[in-house]
This record gives structure tokens, C-alpha cells and sequence, in this order.
């Protein structure tokens, strides 16, 4: 139902190995809370993204569990360790049922 | 107007219900930190919260929280219609057990982290948030 959802993720292009890395997410969703009304006195129903996770060669990094109260536009910051050269996957899961993913690849010099 | 019984009475019961209504609201988030900790102990130790003493804008409010070690962080806004902000499970490849956001806030109120240990114990810390323009529409 969300339309013109777009992840944005910021990853160092490379790295250390084991080294700490700092990622930030952005993805664009009016994270509609469930609370507001229209003009005409009708709540307009809830629909946000409830999850979001991040995993690095298929080891999860973090997975959050989201509420209504998360402002529009989830925006995101956590620090991630990489092992070696690999692939950091994004998902975000819509109330709707819909899965929006991202990925950045990060090589280790 | 004459005070009678009856009015007295009534009065009686408009206060004790006044008086009752934000004990039931903070109650809620008692519960749900209940349901989190499932009624263990809460330390204070060992957790940072990072959050502005004014928000001009109750609708994009950055926090941040560090919880070193912790396997998940609990986020409550006690004034909200629904207290639950977010809960960050962290896994074996989080440097830090730490994330930053942006919230929604009602209105000026306490935020409160609470973060799980992997020895099973619970820390937790709250600050107040002064909230100029609430972040729930209506």
C-alpha cells in the first residue's frame, strides 16, 4: 500500500578486518500511527514497518521490532564488526505483508 | 447554591476519578515494562540514554542508546497512547550494543530504556523529554 518506498543505506565501501563499521538507514514510509484523524473525523488506519534487520553473510547483526511511535521515515544508526569480505543485507517488514531489501557489498582490503 | 449531600457525594467521586486517570495511564507502562523484565529487579548501572531535554517537534525526536553487552534494549515513551517505542535485538556481529532513532512523543514526558543482559539481570534509564508540538496528530 506504501508507495514510493526507497531504502537508503550508507556503508564503508571497504575495511579492515574486524573492524568496527558505522551504518545508517534511511528508508522513506509515512509510518502511519493508527492515531490520526482525517477531515472528516475517520482514524485512518494503521500501517507502518514493523521490523527491520541487518545481517552480514547471513549472521544478523540487529533486528529491530518497531511501534507506531518510530517517526516517519525510520532512520537508523548501530555499529557492525566485519570478519571479511562480504555482504550486508537490509530488510524491512511492511504491516501490509510487503518486504522492501537493500544490500551493500564491503570488501576487505 | 446550597451544598447538599448529594453534591458533596458527587464531588467525592469526581476528584477520586480525576485523581485515578493518570495512576491508570502510567499504569500501562508498568505493565508493559513488567511484561519485558517479567518482574525482575531493574538496575540503573551500565546503560545510557541519550536523549534532548527540549524537542521543539514531538514528531521527530533522536534518541540514542547504549546498553555495552546487552543482548536486547526495550524503548518506552510513558506519555504515548501506546507506551512501546521500539525493541533493538542485538546479534553476534553488533560492535556496539548501541542504536540511534527518531520518535514520536505525545508530549512531555519520561522516556525510558531498559536493556536485557545475557546473564538474565535488567538496567534501565529514563529521561525527561519537554515536548513543545506533540507528535500524535488529532
Amino acid at each position: 500500500m506504501a508507495e514510493n518506498v526507497k531504502p537508503r543505506v550508507r556503508v564503508p565501501r571497504d575495511a579492515t578486518a574486524g573492524e568496527e563499521i558505522t551504518i545508517k538507514t534511511l528508508i522513506s514510509h509515512p509510518m502511519e500511527s493508527g492515531q490520526r484523524k482525517d477531515g472528516d473525523g475517520n482514524v485512518i488506519p494503521r500501517s507502518i514497518i514493523n521490523r527491520f534487520t541487518c545481517t552480514f553473510n547471513g549472521e544478523t547483526v540487529i533486528d529491530v521490532t518497531l511501534e507506531p511511535a518510530i517517526s516517519t521515515n525510520p532512520y537508523f544508526e548501530f555499529q557492525a564488526i566485519v570478519p571479511e569480505t562480504g555482504t550486508f543485507e537490509f530488510t524491512w517488514y511492511d504491516d501490509d505483508g510487503d518486504v522492501y531489501t537493500d544490500s551493500k557489498e564491503i570488501t576487505v582490503g | 447554591m446550597k451544598l447538599t449531600r448529594r453534591h458533596t457525594l458527587m464531588m467525592a467521586v469526581g476528584s477520586a476519578v480525576a485523581a485515578l486517570v493518570p495512576v491508570r495511564a502510567f499504569a500501562a507502562v508498568e505493565d508493559e515494562i513488567a511484561a519485558f523484565t517479567g518482574g525482575a529487579e531493574v538496575g540503573s548501572d551500565g546503560i545510557t540514554l541519550i536523549a534532548p531535554e527540549i524537542a521543539e517537534n514531538g514528531n521527530t525526536v533522536p534518541i540514542e542508546v547504549d546498553a555495552p553487552g546487552a543482548e536486547a534494549i526495550i524503548v518506552f515513551a510513558a506519555g504515548n497512547p501506546t507506551p512501546s517505542v521500539a525493541t533493538f535485538t542485538f546479534g553476534a556481529l553488533a560492535a556496539s550494543q548501541s542504536a540511534a532513532t527518531r520518535i514520536r512523543l505525545a508530549g512531555t514526558q519520561d522516556v525510558i530504556a531498559i536493556a536485557r543482559m545475557p546473564d538474565g539481570s535488567f538496567v534501565q534509564a529514563s529521561q525527561e523529554v519537554k515536548v513543545t508540538i506533540g507528535g500524535c496528530g488529532g
